[in-house]
């Protein structure tokens, strides 16, 4: 019974080695028809600290991602085990770039089309050369190793898409990556700039939409400063710069009174009544001659542009009166029981008008406003009059009712008298 | 002269169609007055609206478009452009709920005074008839304007029919002209509504009408034992007495009618878009309410069967019983009173109302 046992135990044991050969046999013959080790993986993860950290960050990296390594930036030869032929100069080894080099080091593929075309035939090619036109690169030449090359914005080693949520360049984060220097009082010191953008755009209208709303066609820093190229719009391209997405309004402004002598005045075109970085959303209020009015700041009682401003601020007024008046209109219509679906439609096609004498307002001429609030407010009109004629037919319905309830009733009361004379006779 | 002419015409009528045994008929015709005679106006009163449906309908069918692009808009336009067409529409609407309200009423008084029992088992064989093509009315009606609402209310109801086992499909491609409800549903219930449904109310009413003139008014079980007895019974004519109280009730309630459509005019709600999801609270008119809601409360699997095809079933088997009551009760035929008879209709009608309540209410 035991020698049984023992008997099985060994033949066990024999089983045990014949799987364990197969599967190392397995293991190696697959390894070597699927990949080869990428020994800078390899033994970077087997390091301590700083050397151990792109071992473990690579994983995430879009660029491995996609099939590149190590090697490919570095240079070497990732297949070789030792440490000195995988990181000989011979292989082409370049080591860890300086701060300098960085964009250049990037640049090599990343300005290279024939290559990019390979992994994202969309991507841009020109960052390099547009970085070199910004401020950053431009202080980055004269060897200022604080401005703001590639990893910077983009990270190193755990690079990730833009559209990657994570990414530090993704647009709902961009601004807070730009304030991580740009608001740094202490670190902006040397280049005596402002360090209260961040602060006031995420106040602004814009900031509000992308960081509170997650609202991505709201702008962030790069919209308008431009990302590689990041420099601040002239004064001379500020128009422009809103124009990217106002570009009704930019038009407006180009054709308007204030153009020319705004531009001799140094006026800075949209900023002068918006702010910059923290742009209000302007209302009616700040239109006119009232006491919130921005036109006041530069318009006094008795000039041109105070009568236009005043005659502007009214040509809304009256709009948002008749709109409101339609409104209610409708609205007691609907409450009676009157169909006004079809009015409502023409009032809120009509009251689109007042969207477009806002956007109108920026080309500061009293007539130009006017032609679309007069357009929309005889439209409205029309509504209102269509209006007070469903009210008067409900009007005509309740008299309607009474006197058709008075003739029933007196109908049922004769015949009830007549039913009393029939059973009297009998 | 005037009476002289009159007499001209209705002589030369009576030669012709023969007017006299009418007249001999209507001069004879009695009504017997008792505790429970308020009950025989309500048999009238759903005729009175019925007429109102017919009128009101004929109007709208000038305007009406029967097709998914047209259907929603001509209603539309028959409330907001034609001249008091707000007040057809509304009146047609309004009267279609009071008709079948008066229809129940009616239905249960002389359920509950058992006029069914011999010999009027036909009358109430063509009355139960009647109740069904009243319901199909309304069920075809509801989807004619092609609004929201109405669309998924008649999908649900539809679906309804369609769980019905070996038959089920079948109907509901019958009833929708295909897999779902489209424009094709709108045609077909519209032809329904206007053409197979009145064609089949007037034969049967026809025959109801005829049987109520053949029998006269039924007396309940105590009176009609009281007269066996040698009792005699108080009785007013039909003409005039009769019809004069009669025409007070219809003109009272073509008085609430026309308030009602006034002060409460029909909505019309929102075009109904078929690739829409079904919008929150959908139901049926409230007529079938006590239906649906029980289908809603009952488990989905009872035993071995499905909740749904359970329910159904139910409702068959009662509707069965109901067709069938003057051949059940036996003892209402020998001038017994019927407890059990009058317990069961009670307890159905505190059914029907609790659970249409109910339904309304969640």
């Amino acid at each position: 019974m035991q020698s049984n046992r023992i008997r099985l135990g060994i033949v066990m044991k024999k089983i045990d080695w014949i799987i364990g050969i197969i599967a190392i046999t397995a293991v190696l013959f697959v390894g070597s028809a699927f990949g080869k080790t990428d020994y800078c993986i390899q033994c970077h993860s087997e390091m301590d600290d700083s050397p151990k950290s792109p071992a473990v960050l690579i994983k995430s990296d879009i660029h491995y991602q996609r099939g590149l390594s190590c090697a490919d930036c570095h240079g070497g030869d990732a297949s070789k085990n030792d440490a000195e032929e995988a990181m000989s100069p011979k292989k082409g080894f370049v080591g860890k770039p300086s701060y300098r080099q960085i964009p250049n080091f990037c640049g090599r593929c990343h300005s290279d089309v024939e290559y990019m075309r390979k992994y994202e035939p969309k991507l841009r090619v020109d960052q390099l050369q547009l970085y070199w036109t910004s401020n950053h690169g431009k202080m980055l030449k004269k060897g200022d190793r604080r401005v703001a090359q590639c990893v910077s914005c983009h990270g190193v080693h755990n690079i990730k898409s833009i559209k990657n949520p994570q990414s530090p360049v993704n647009k709902i984060n961009v601004p807070a990556t730009c304030a991580k220097c740009h608001a740094d009082k202490k670190y902006m010191h040397k280049y005596n700039i402002p360090t209260d953008q961040y602060a006031k755009y995420s106040r602004s209208v814009h900031g509000k939409l992308l960081l509170e709303k997650r609202d991505t066609s709201a702008p962030a820093c790069n919209s308008c400063h431009g990302n590689h190229g990041a420099t601040p719009p002239g004064l001379a391209s500020i128009s422009a710069a809103c124009g990217e997405c106002h570009g009704i309004n930019r038009d407006l402004y180009n054709k308007s009174p204030h153009k020319e002598p705004w531009a001799e005045l140094g006026y800075r075109q949209c900023v002068q009544c918006h702010d910059y970085h923290l742009i209000k959303e302007l209302t009616d209020e700040d239109v006119g001659v009232g006491n919130n009015a921005v036109c006041i700041d530069c318009h006094d009682k008795g000039d041109g542009g105070y009568e236009a401003a005043f005659r502007i601020k009214a040509s809304l007024d009256s709009l948002k009166y008749d709109i409101r008046i339609a409104d209610s209109i409708l609205a007691k219509a609907k409450k009676s029981g009157a169909d006004v679906g079809e009015l409502t439609f023409e009032l809120g096609e009509a009251s689109k008008g007042l969207i477009e004498a806002r956007n109108r307002v920026h080309s500061f001429s009293p007539d130009v406003v006017g032609e679309v609030t007069s357009a929309s407010m005889q439209k409205i009109n029309i509504v209102i009059e269509l209006g007070n004629d469903s009210l008067k037919a409900l009007w005509h319905r309740k008299i309607g009712l009474i006197l058709t309830s008075f003739l029933i009733l007196l109908v049922a009361g004769l015949l009830y008298l007549k039913i009393r004379r029939v059973e009297k006779k009998k | 002269m005037m009476g002289d002419s009159f007499k001209k015409v209705y002589n030369w009528l009576d030669e012709r169609i023969g007017l006299k045994p009418i007249e001999e008929l209507a001069k004879h015709k009695e009504v017997p007055v008792h505790r429970y005679s308020f009950w025989y106006y309500f048999g009238g009163m759903t005729l009175f609206l019925f007429s109102v449906q017919v009128i009101t309908g004929m109007i709208l069918l000038l305007y009406y478009r029967p097709s998914a692009g047209t259907a929603y808009e001509s209603v539309r336009f028959i409330t907001t452009q034609v001249h008091f067409g707000w007040l057809i529409r509304s009146i047609h609407s309004w009267s279609a709920n009071l008709m079948v309200g008066a229809l129940f009423v009616h239905m249960f008084s002389v359920y509950l005074l058992k006029s069914y029992r011999r010999p009027r088992e036909i009358t109430w064989l063509t009355g139960v008839l009647l109740l069904f093509v009243t319901l199909g009315f309304g069920f075809t009606g509801y989807l004619l304007p092609w609004n929201k609402l109405s669309f998924f209310a008649t999908k649900v109801g539809t679906d309804i029919a369609g769980s019905i086992p070996i038959i089920g499909n079948t109907i509901l491609v019958f009833l929708r002209g295909g897999k779902e409800v489209t424009g094709a549903t709108l045609t077909r219930l519209f032809g329904f509504h206007v053409m197979v449904l009145p064609l089949t109310i007037f034969l049967i009413l026809g025959i109801h009408l005829y049987l109520i003139q053949k029998h006269g008014m039924a007396l309940p079980v105590r009176e009609a034992r009281k007269e066996k007895e040698g009792e005699k019974i108080r009785t007013i004519p039909f003409l005039p007495n009769f019809l004069y109280r009669d025409a007070i009730g219809w003109i009272l309630v073509l008085g609430i009618l026309v308030f009602l459509a006034s002060v409460f005019p029909w909505e019309l709600g929102e075009k109904a878009d078929p690739l829409a999801s079904a919008p929150a609270g959908i139901r049926p008119e409230w007529y079938f309410m006590f239906m649906f809601q029980t289908l809603k409360l009952i488990p989905s699997k009872v035993l071995f069967i499905e909740g749904e095809l359970l329910g159904i079933l139910g409702f068959t088997f009662g509707g069965l019983i109901l067709f069938f009551v003057p051949f059940l009760d036996r003892k209402s035929n020998k001038l017994e009173e019927n407890r059990l008879f009058t317990i069961l209709g009670v307890l159905v009608i505190l059914y029907m109302i609790v659970l249409t309540v109910w339904g309304y209410a969640v």
